[in-house]
């Protein structure tokens, strides 16, 4: 069946997962529903220790058995240890079947793909993924549907009951004896627990893990031990040189330079850039640099930003620092300087679902004026690709693109036209991950293209000195340089579903074929 | 006839290793004046063939949006630079530069070389265009006769990086070690009419230190830089294009001087200025600079 | 032209490619590598095998290992491979068989 970006989605995935095609991205505004609640077991008496020994005890205290779903959060990004360490012993279990429900994956979990092959793992529920586990669904070795889906839909997912988390493994940087979890301190201090939150609400059990145990009360704690079953202490839960990195240096390169002033420049030419602007923004060169500009400009001309959401890096925080925005609201701090931001009084943690679930009575990105994004691949529908590599190898992460591009009044993508051979701006992008109806304006280092629909924003630019060009312009450029690229051929086995941050299908992933020459 | 490339804009003239795919695809997007592609320092003495293919294909395929292709070629007394000049001409290169010029001798070589390839590849005679870069005391010492040697030269350029070894000295971020070079060919390029391009600024970590140095070659009466970083294109654009108030003032003493050379006054005043007509020159370049810079709106 | 001995041109930097070439006896022996090849494999493939036409050589093994080259990037490899095979350095034949 052919959805609203003009996907097919076959009958059979649609009868196997019971979803819906993707029909617009306000398609279940006013939708009800009853939230699910998890299935908890008290904890009354107060001789009872939640300390166990290891990961394998509180496998067995949970009952760990086949075909549980388990969740994880990726605040630890590339320097994470947690899922590895937990998915060693539940192979070492013998369990099959499990279902990992986490909100990121990156290449840091390379090592549980021999899982997947033997059937530990049978479904993947994330972002996205990277790195050698893509290759494995990719190529067909995930025995169940691989679910690609945004912060925001994670939320929405586990809060409606489409996924039940049996078991949430919550690495925590701090946490006490009775399951005070905060993202402060400790060895792998990671700021905030933005995505967690969500598992320790509705997970039936908790369990924390932390390489730092402090006497109780972890106080104020991010998770609350009122939701935490056991506490497991570890050697390390991560590796702190890629939790949070030292700030980036701003980038020197003239392209992302070029394109993040054509991007400052035309935020400060719309209509929403005045006091009380809100803004989101990624941690690409590009967006950085941007940032960094549009800070300058808003010195100059007196204008104050009313809030920042990330996702943070620190030229936002040097905002806050600097007295050019009264508050950040913070889902996830990318360096040091953003963890270090989180003392500030107006630097609040809120949950991934505050900031993006689109089942929530309102979050957060509908009150974003801008966000700046960025993208594998857009096409000239104004679709972006941000989970499936040109090569049709899963190779990202959806985040909070689809979520914030929805809810900002201005959605704004930076992508160099080219990467290497390949054009980012092409005819029909590999996989739909976020829909075109919601993004504004692509930014490029060849000119800037605004979505047709937004005439309001066309007009805004009369006189404006920007390389404007239309989205097929700037196609018709990148193929006029590196030629039209062939499209890749794909089995039909299906690998994996993108969904609509409402639950909805935006698109499908198949099994990639191995390439044989025309003539061959 | 005179080509009439030879007086074009020139502000930056930016270097490019012509054996990097990655960097000769498309510099024209910063939108330097000349882009120069090099077969001299920047390729290693065992890819000076290979580079040579990469340039031609670059120069015939890559569409370069209106920037001046100028192509380094080796120094005289390697045994690469005469299939180089083959090489860049048969691509179609607008100019070729020439390294370590050190008499007029030397760009009368490279002229008989450019001259035969044109004929060799059918290009139109007197098409490729030379420029001569100096970097050496002697070069200095004989850069009128470099800059007087041929009909195709269009320039003269300085690098400062040899020339300051050969001085004995070194590039020391004030510009003295650089003072009687810059003066000398300066003074050379405007008696023998034609351009002068100041050495490159290496120091990519000081923006101010580079804007500084523009700033002082522009009121020394340099036509453009050689650059080699496109972050340093803004900063001298801005400073070797006209002003607002500069083109509205060149504007008004040009139609004035018009206006009463008619009416027979010699002496009048614009803005509160005394006016004469040696003040016709300087304003017409101003208005020839604003509209090669593409800023200039007016009708003159 | 005939490949004399083998040559290799280009780096495996990112927009270039490297191109190596032995004499061969089994007509054109083509192997590629590219991080493109789901999206540029056959033009590649064209542009190599026309590279090959134009300076008549006809027995060859011919393998690139690709890191996104543009056709002009991918020619320039292959001549500069080509010559470098048989030892020419000087009076090419540019706007000839190089074109």
């Amino acid at each position: 069946m052919i959805n609203a970006v003009g996907r097919d989605i076959p009958d059979e995935i649609l009868k196997a997962t019971g979803k819906e095609v993707f029909q617009g991205i306000h398609y279940r505004d006013g939708y009800t529903y009853k939230k699910d609640g998890p299935v908890t077991r008290c904890v009354s008496d107060n001789t009872r220790s939640k300390l166990v020994d290891s990961i394998h005890d509180a496998l067995i205290k949970c009952n760990i058995k086949d075909g549980m779903t388990l969740g994880f959060h990726h605040h630890f990004r590339e320097g994470d240890y947690i899922v590895n360490m937990v998915m060693e012993e539940v192979h070492r279990l013998g369990i099959k079947d499990i279902t990992i429900c986490a909100s990121s994956l990156g290449k840091a979990h390379d090592p549980i793909v021999p899982y997947i092959e033997d059937g530990t793992i049978t479904n993947i529920q994330s972002s996205g993924v990277r790195g050698k586990i893509g290759q494995a669904i990719s190529s067909g070795k995930l025995k169940g549907l691989a679910i690609m889906r945004s912060h925001g839909g994670r939320v929405r997912a586990i809060e409606s009951g489409e996924t039940r988390i049996d078991i949430a493994f919550i690495g925590a940087p701090t946490c006490d004896d009775y399951g005070n979890c905060r993202g402060i301190g400790g060895k792998s201090n990671c700021g905030v627990l933005s995505y967690a939150l969500v598992d320790g609400d509705y997970a039936d059990q908790v369990v924390a893990i932390t390489d730092c145990l402090v006497p109780f009360p972890n106080f104020p704690a991010h998770i609350s031990m009122t939701k935490v079953d056991y506490v497991v202490v570890v050697d390390a839960i991560g590796n702190p040189d890629k939790i949070a990195t030292g700030a980036a240096k701003p980038t020197t390169d003239m392209r992302k330079l070029m394109m993040a002033d054509y991007c400052t420049q035309f935020v400060v030419n719309t209509p929403y850039f005045k006091d009380g602007f809100s803004y989101q923004t990624g941690v690409g060169g590009a967006s950085i640099a941007s940032t960094i500009s549009l800070a300058k400009i808003m010195k100059e001309r007196n204008i104050r930003m009313r809030f920042g959401v990330g996702g943070l890096t620190k030229p936002m925080c040097d905002l806050l620092a600097n007295d050019q925005v009264d508050c950040l609201l913070d889902t996830q701090d990318f360096d040091l300087d953003a963890v270090e931001s989180v003392k500030d009084l107006k630097h609040f943690r809120i949950s991934a679902g505050e900031y993006a679930n689109p089942f929530n009575k309102g979050a957060v990105v509908n009150k974003l004026d801008f966000v700046i994004l960025a993208a594998l691949e857009v096409d000239i529908n104004f679709n972006c690709n941000v989970v499936v590599g040109s090569d049709g190898e899963i190779t990202g992460a959806q985040g909070g693109h689809p979520d914030t591009a929805a809810g900002a009044k201005c959605a704004i993508v930076i992508v160099p036209l080219l990467q290497g051979r390949i054009p980012a701006v092409c005819t029909e992008v590999t996989a739909v991950t976020t829909p075109g109806e919601s993004i504004d304006v692509v930014v490029t280092d060849y000119g800037i293209a605004i979505n047709p629909k937004r005439k309001d924003l066309i007009d805004a630019m009369r006189g404006v000195d920007l390389p404007f060009k239309t989205i097929e312009e700037l196609r018709d450029i990148a193929y006029s340089m590196v030629g039209e690229p062939e499209k890749v051929k794909f089995d039909d086995k299906v690998v994996g579903i993108i969904e609509s941050r409402d639950g909805t299908i935006l698109d499908v992933v198949r099994k990639v074929k191995e390439y044989t020459f025309a003539d061959n | 006839m005179m080509n009439p490339e030879k007086k074009r804009l020139r502000r930056t003239m930016m270097f490019l290793n012509a054996q990097k795919p990655g960097l000769i695809k498309d510099p024209y997007i910063y939108k330097p004046d000349s882009i120069m592609l090099d077969l001299e320092d920047a390729v290693a003495e065992n890819q000076k063939d290979a580079a040579r293919f990469s340039l031609y294909h670059a120069l015939k395929e890559i569409n370069y949006h209106g920037c001046e292709r100028v192509v380094r070629i080796n120094a005289l007394d390697t045994p690469y630079w005469k299939e180089d000049i083959r090489c860049a001409v048969a691509g179609g290169c607008d100019s070729i530069r020439i390294p370590k010029t050190e008499r007029a001798e030397d760009v009368k070589l490279v002229e008989e070389a450019v001259a035969a390839a044109e004929k060799e590849f059918n290009i139109s005679q007197g098409r490729t265009l030379i420029m001569a870069a100096i970097e050496s005391a002697r070069g200095v010492m004989k850069v009128l006769e470099i800059c007087e040697s041929s009909e195709r030269l269009f320039g003269i350029a300085l690098s400062g990086g040899d020339y300051t070894k050969d001085l004995q000295t070194r590039i020391t971020g004030t510009g003295v070690e650089l003072m009687g070079a810059r003066q000398h060919m300066i003074i050379a390029a405007r008696a023998a009419g034609v351009q002068c391009f100041d050495t490159v600024y290496t120091n990519l970590d000081d923006m101010e230190g580079f804007r500084k140095e523009v700033e002082s070659i522009h009121l020394m009466g340099f036509d453009g830089k050689s650059i080699i970083n496109p972050r340093q294109i803004s900063i001298v654009h801005e400073i070797f294009t006209p002003t607002v108030k500069d083109i509205i003032f060149a504007e008004k003493v040009v139609k004035e001087i018009d206006d009463k050379k008619a009416k027979g006054i010699g002496v009048f005043t614009v803005d509160g200025k005394m006016i004469d007509i040696a003040f016709y020159d300087g304003a017409i370049r101003t208005i020839y600079m604003a509209k090669a810079s593409g800023v200039y709106k007016g009708d003159l | 032209m005939e490949i004399v001995q083998p040559a290799m041109a280009g780096t495996l930097e990112s927009s270039d490619c490297q191109v190596t070439v032995e004499p061969g006896n089994n007509g054109i022996e083509f192997n590629l590598e590219s991080v493109v090849i789901n999206q540029f494999g056959n033009q590649i493939k064209k542009v190599v095998m026309e590279t090959l036409k134009n300076m008549e050589v006809s027995q060859v093994k011919i393998s690139i290992v690709d890191k996104g080259a543009l056709d002009c990037t991918i020619k320039a490899r292959v001549e500069g491979a080509l010559f470098r095979s048989v030892g020419q350095f000087d009076h090419l034949p540019w706007g000839g068989a190089v074109r």
